[in-house]
């Protein structure tokens, strides 16, 4: 096993990051997916990752979101480590107990949405908080409303998944997830499984939470231009490695890496 | 042999009161299966190798050797334990496990049907496993598993006139003994024939109808 005692308990200091990945680590059998992959992410920053298929884009994204196990290295998320526990001065890989707890700042929305069929999208949105924070029948109503109401589908809060095109089923997910008050919301792709015409409905919502509300954001996309629109930085993902990194004008106008711009304008020619 | 109609009116009476003791021993047996089988079902996908190997192994074993002698073998093996049961219980604990088996195995791929993007939008809601199961897995397994546990509903009660072999007092039962009373079988055996077609029938169309229920609730059509 793994040494972690040159790992910290927690992050001190001025300018804690409010997610850190620090040599972390993850294979398939032989199939090397993260190599020693080490990332902050700043409270209140919109970071990107964008790159090729099978790049492990969404392995980064799983692994915060705890649905999958770390193969090496930490994680921190707002100063306190998330895939590991202290205990006895030491870190040890976090118990089912502790992971619970520490998830709970973490929001994600998935691909393919992935809404509870049998619920309304208000019931969608109540579940979480009514279950897991305690908040009563009438609470989690509001606050679920409150959030339907911001994503434009206030009016469809008793229909059922199956009656929702895509791009309302994924505001709906939005919304499930912003319900729990996650400090960092994940976004895999969430364009991606929808018509062309209704994409913009879902980007408008992911552009408004970078204006109006303290999130942390970290996003995968193939949409470049929208990538370059809303991030504060984009981080180009080549082999389970960051590649290249850089504000999103400068990594779109003046890569620097050979990859960076071969993929650039693969996806360019490809549009 | 010519049918007897005067027989037939003097033995009902008594042929519809078993048939209550039946309808009872279908009902008790498939609460008690529905409830171990979904135990059965859990137990399988639990995280703890050696229980879901041991379980595994119980259900296999019961699917596959005959209900009756699994009846015969609790109450008249029990004994020999220190464990007396009289033939209802006995009866409704061999019946009862015996579809558990074939309930788990409804329940099973009930809840593997289920996509894996479910289970990890309760994991990014921070649900238990045991809010997930009940909030989230279960209330979409079970309606396609409506079907095939109502033919196991159905499949029960017409099993229960196994459970004369022990002497519970059901419509089976009830019929030989009326039956070696008067030395004339015709009558009720088909009575006994009839009842069984009738709710056998009703049942297996009110299955129907609640599936279809329960998918329109859950807006799942
Ligand atoms: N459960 C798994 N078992 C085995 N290999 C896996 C598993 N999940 C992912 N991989 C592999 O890990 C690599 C990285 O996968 P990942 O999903 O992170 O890529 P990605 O960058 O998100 O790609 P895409 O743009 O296609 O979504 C891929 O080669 C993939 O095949
Ligand atoms: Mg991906």
């Amino acid at each position: 096993m793994e040494d972690l005692t040159s790992y910290p308990l927690e992050l001190t200091g001025p300018d804690i990051p409010m997610v850190r990945f620090l040599n972390v680590r993850k294979s398939y059998g032989e199939l090397i997916v993260l190599d020693n992959l080490n990332l902050d992410i700043s409270p209140n920053e919109m970071v990107t990752i964008i790159g090729p298929s099978g790049s492990g884009k969404t392995t980064v994204l799983r692994m915060l979101m705890t649905l999958e196990t770390i193969g090496g290295g930490v994680i921190y998320v707002d100063g306190k480590p998330l895939t590991h526990m202290p205990k006895n001065g030491a870190l040890v890989p976090a118990d089912a107990r502790y992971l619970r707890k520490a998830r709970s700042s973490i929001g994600m929305c998935f691909q393919h949405f992935n809404l509870f069929p049998h619920m309304t999208a208000l019931q969608n949105c109540m579940e979480g908080p009514v279950q897991v924070l305690g908040l009563s029948g009438r609470e989690a109503r509001e606050r679920a409303e409150e959030l339907l109401m911001m994503v434009g589908m206030i009016d469809k809060k008793d229909q059922h998944p199956s009656r929702l095109s895509g791009g309302q089923q994924q505001r709906v997910a939005i919304a499930r997830a912003l319900a729990m008050r996650p400090k960092v919301m994940l976004f895999d792709e969430v364009t991606s499984a929808l018509d062309p015409e209704v994409i913009g409905e879902v980007t408008n919502v992911i552009r408004d939470l970078t204006t109006r509300h303290s999130l942390t954001m970290l996003m995968v996309t193939h949409q470049m231009g929208f990538a370059r629109d809303i991030s504060d930085r984009v981080c180009f993902f080549f082999g389970g490695k960051i590649e290249e990194q850089d504000s999103p004008d400068e990594l779109f106008s003046n890569p620097k890496s050979k990859r960076t711009q071969q993929f650039l304008s693969a996806v360019k020619a490809a549009d | 042999m010519q049918w007897d109609w005067e027989f037939t009116a003097e033995i009902l009476p008594k042929m519809l009161w078993a048939t209550v003791n039946t309808l009872m021993a279908a009902g008790i047996g498939y609460v008690i299966a529905a409830v171990i089988g979904l135990l059965f079902a859990l137990a399988q996908r639990t995280p703890f190798r050696s229980l879901t190997f041991i379980v595994r192994e119980v259900v296999e074993f019961i699917r596959s050797t005959p209900l009756i002698l699994q009846i015969f073998f609790v109450y008249y093996v029990g004994p020999e334990y220190g464990l007396w049961l009289s033939p209802w219980v006995a009866g409704m604990i061999a019946i009862g496990l015996h579809y558990a088996a074939y309930l788990s195995e409804v329940y099973r791929g009930g809840i593997e049907s289920i996509p894996k993007g479910q289970w990890e939008a309760c994991t990014a809601i921070n649900l238990t496993m045991a809010q997930s199961y009940r909030r989230i897995i279960l209330p979409q397994a079970i309606p396609p598993s409506i079907a095939g546990m109502g033919n196991y509903l159905v499949s029960i009660f017409k099993d229960t006139p196994m459970l004369s072999v022990i002497g519970v007092e059901e419509l089976m039962q009830a019929a030989n003994a009326v039956g070696g009373q008067n030395y004339r079988y015709l009558e009720p055996y088909t009575i006994v024939g009839v009842i069984f077609l009738i709710i056998s029938l009703t049942a297996a169309s009110a299955i129907r109808g609640f599936e279809g229920w329960i998918r329109r609730k859950l807006g799942m059509e």
